[in-house]
């Protein structure tokens, strides 16, 4: 982090001339035109599915049966290129449940189970980075070895307590699942970055009367502020995405939009055309979010890995 | 400060997306909740129902009835639709909750301690799983037994019965002994509807020496994701049915002979004579091993571009031809019954669904004995307008159906001469009925695989005890 902070400087204090000339040269051995080009082909490859889908949403069920989506600029040149919107008509209206019950479900599942997590891994990070307390090290790794769990062999017994506590059919079980299966992860990261700042302001803030709570919220969580949004959007996405929590903890009352796009297919999956369709409307959500956060995304991605 | 600025710029324009995505969506919610309030006008000509047969039961207003299937929309609205006037009746709320993961989820909540009040459960074999496993599945009330002895026949309720205890009434059921085609397409050609096996194989012969090129007499597909193969075992299902008959067909499901046994492997070869010759298949779509890839969803779309004449498939594919095709006696398409060797039998392949329940509430046993009755059936046609429905309640009132083909759906279920015969694969031990008998047709198909090889490797994979 340290040396990311400087990098936002410059506009406010004008650096030496030799430090842009360092710059420069770090720039032309960093890059090359062929890992560009590289970069570009994966990104064009990487996107053609998606794009495929998207005009594949477009197309009647008729022709999506019968050719490939790349058939479609043939026709159009030909002049018989056909578009039109009933998939999305489908997807959106054609049901007894309207869409937006699923939609502000996906919301109200989503923003609790990306608060929660939060709340509890900075906490517990601060006390695992600067409290010293006996056996820190190895409940640390006890935590960081939960990551191994995977979630599918909780789900029964989980299932099991949350009917016998009586919060089934609410969404505190879906709010509590994801919260624990975002713990181990989140308390790592998090850890990471707090390691990472210099304990010299830490002990400044202690020699001027600081205790924990005031040198939590003063001193370390406004430089915490990227790794919280990088974390954030990791959780964020992954439980917007979420179909298989989603579906064994809740009902029909708390299903969000995966569990509807799901069900779209129809009885015998027979309406499959359909699920282009409900596939871009469920992205628009993580779209925004992703295309609006994704500065914090690429600095969340090298938590741990490089110490700056 | 410009960084600042921007990114609240940022911010203003993303809540402003925001908000006029929520306009659009609160814009879709309206429209939806009309097209609601506008199909109940479709129950109007149901029958009224009788009240006070569920008097019995007590006092049931206010409360509710969970169910869980796997009936999702389209046909998930006029299953709420057929709860309607039980729900006036009584003022018991029914609680419907669809999912195509059903299956797989139930044994879950049931191991969790956590099931619906009812089930419908798509096939015996999860009835078995759920009787046999879990103990979880609650003997029939004696009125839904005396409604399932009154209304239907004793093979229907065979399969709702586990080791002598009778658990599950059935519900709807499916023909799947039907051959699609287009009566436009035999008419200008001059060809007639089979009335025999034998006919059929005439037939065939006929069409496939009339035409050349990419048009064949048959088109078939089994691909159906985690689950294909399944429409490839109901075609050999069938033709035991018709070369073996249906006491060797007991025996082969029951395993009382094995499954590479010489009748089954005539069987195999007898169904093979269309399904893998390749002047026979596969209409519009390629070879015979295209059948092992096309969706069965689209493996009879090849009849509407005049490309093939024929597609054997259950009396549910009604609803997947694409919106707009008139499924008639006249019309684009229509189906006739797959002929057996001769015209005085009628083996027929059937398939359905069944209730389950795990509670015994009087509200839980009011809503079944409900679903066992011929007022369910009835109601159910009349809230179906689009038709794909049948049932083999005999108290079924078949001028309610709502389209020829369902009527001649319910003829067939209702005719003494069928004899009715449920789908094998879904009353087979799931290793197989699930699982290698689905790998191995899809295998007979893709490869050069014989009838007997196939047939070998299936029988090996028979659980031993």
């Amino acid at each position: 982090m340290s040396t990311t902070q400087p990098a936002v400087a410059p506009k406010a204090v004008p650096p030496p001339s030799n430090l842009q000339q360092r710059a420069r040269t770090a720039k032309k051995k960093l890059t090359s035109p062929w890992a560009s080009m590289i970069a570009v082909v994966i990104a064009l490859v990487w996107t053609v599915p998606t794009f495929g889908l998207l005009i594949t949403s477009f197309r009647p069920e008729i022709d999506i049966r019968r050719s490939g989506w790349w058939t479609v600029f043939a026709d159009a040149f030909a002049g018989e290129g056909v578009f039109s919107f009933r998939n999305y008509e489908i997807a959106l209206f054609d049901s007894s449940t309207s869409l937006i019950d699923f939609f502000v479900n996906s919301f109200v599942i989503t923003l609790p189970a990306v608060f929660i997590p939060i709340t509890v891994a900075l906490l517990a990070a601060y006390a695992f980075a600067w409290i010293d307390f006996k056996g820190r090290d190895i409940l640390f790794v006890a935590v960081f070895a939960l990551q191994i769990v995977p979630i599918q062999i909780t789900l029964i017994p989980l299932l099991r307590a949350y009917v016998g506590t009586g919060i089934n059919g609410t969404f505190w079980p879906i709010w509590l699942s994801h919260s624990m299966f975002a713990l181990p992860l989140a308390i790592f990261l998090l850890h990471n970055f707090m390691r990472d700042i210099p304990s010299s302001l830490v002990e400044a803030a202690r020699v001027d009367g600081a205790g924990h709570v005031k040198i939590f919220f003063r001193v370390i969580l406004p430089l915490l502020t990227p790794a919280i949004a990088a974390f954030a959007i990791f959780q964020f996405l992954w439980v917007w995405n979420d179909l298989l929590v989603a579906l064994v903890m809740g009902g029909p009352q708390t299903f969000p939009l995966t569990v509807r796009i799901a069900e779209l297919a129809g009885s015998r999956g027979g309406d499959w055309h359909v699920l282009s369709a409900g596939a871009f409307i469920s992205i628009i959500v993580p779209l925004i979010v992703f295309l609006s956060l994704q500065r914090y995304f690429v600095r969340g991605l090298l938590a741990g890995s490089v110490k700056g | 400060m410009t960084i600042r600025t921007a990114s609240r710029r940022r911010a203003v324009a993303l809540a402003a997306t925001g908000a006029s995505l929520a306009l659009v969506l609160s814009a879709c919610a309206d429209t939806d909740d009309g097209a609601g309030d506008g199909g109940d006008g479709g129950n109007a000509a149901a029958p009224e129902l009788d009240c006070s047969v569920f008097e019995e039961f007590g006092d049931l207003d206010g409360t509710t009835v969970s169910v869980y299937t796997t009936i999702v929309e389209p046909e998930a609205e006029t299953q709420q639709d057929s709860y309607k006037p039980f729900e006036d009746c009584t003022g018991v709320t029914v609680e419907y909750e669809a999912s195509r993961e059903m299956e797989a989820q139930l044994p879950v909540r049931v191991q969790a301690g956590n099931p619906p009040d009812i089930a419908i459960l798509p096939q015996p074999g999860l009835l078995n799983t759920l009787v046999t496993q879990y103990d979880a599945v609650l003997p029939a009330p004696e009125q839904v037994e005396a409604n399932v002895d009154e209304y239907w026949s004793e093979d229907w309720k065979e399969y709702g019965t586990v080791d002598g205890t009778f658990y599950a009434a059935p519900l709807g059921s499916n023909v799947k002994s039907y051959v699609w085609y287009s009566p436009t397409m035999f008419e200008e050609a001059g060809y007639e509807v089979p009335e025999t096996w034998d006919d059929m194989m005439t037939l065939t012969e006929e069409i496939a020496a009339d035409n050349e090129g990419a048009t064949r007499p048959w088109c078939a597909g089994v691909e159906s994701g985690d689950a294909t193969g399944w429409p490839g075992t109901d075609w050999i299902e069938d033709v035991v049915l018709r070369t073996a008959g249906p006491e060797v067909y007991d025996q082969w499901y029951t395993h009382e002979i094995p499954f590479n046994d010489p009748q089954i492997v005539e069987a195999w070869d007898a169904a093979g004579e269309i399904l893998k010759n390749p002047d026979h298949v596969n209409g519009g779509l390629g070879d015979v091993d295209s059948i092992a890839t096309t969706p069965w969803t689209d493996a009879g779309y090849p009849i509407l571009d005049g490309n093939c004449w024929m597609h054997r498939a259950a009396n549910f594919y009604q609803t997947q031809w694409p919106e707009g095709t008139n499924v008639a006696p006249d019309g684009d398409v229509y189906a006739f019954y797959l002929p057996a060797e001769t015209t005085d039998e009628r083996p027929t392949l059937v398939a359905g669904e069944f209730i389950g329940a795990f509670t015994d509430r009087p509200e839980v046993q009011a809503f079944q004995t409900y679903l066992s009755s011929p007022d369910w059936a009835n109601a159910k046609a009349a809230a179906t307008p689009a038709g794909g429905w049948v049932s083999a309640n005999s108290g079924l009132d078949a001028e309610l159906l709502a389209t020829d083909f369902d009527r001649l759906s319910a003829e067939i279920l209702a005719d003494p001469a069928t004899v009715a015969r449920f789908d094998a694969s879904d009353l087979m031990p799931s290793e197989v009925g699930t699982g290698s008998f689905w790998a191995g047709i899809t295998e007979w198909f893709a490869s050069d695989a014989s009838s007997q090889e196939v047939t070998d490797d299936i029988e090996n994979s028979w659980p031993k005890n």
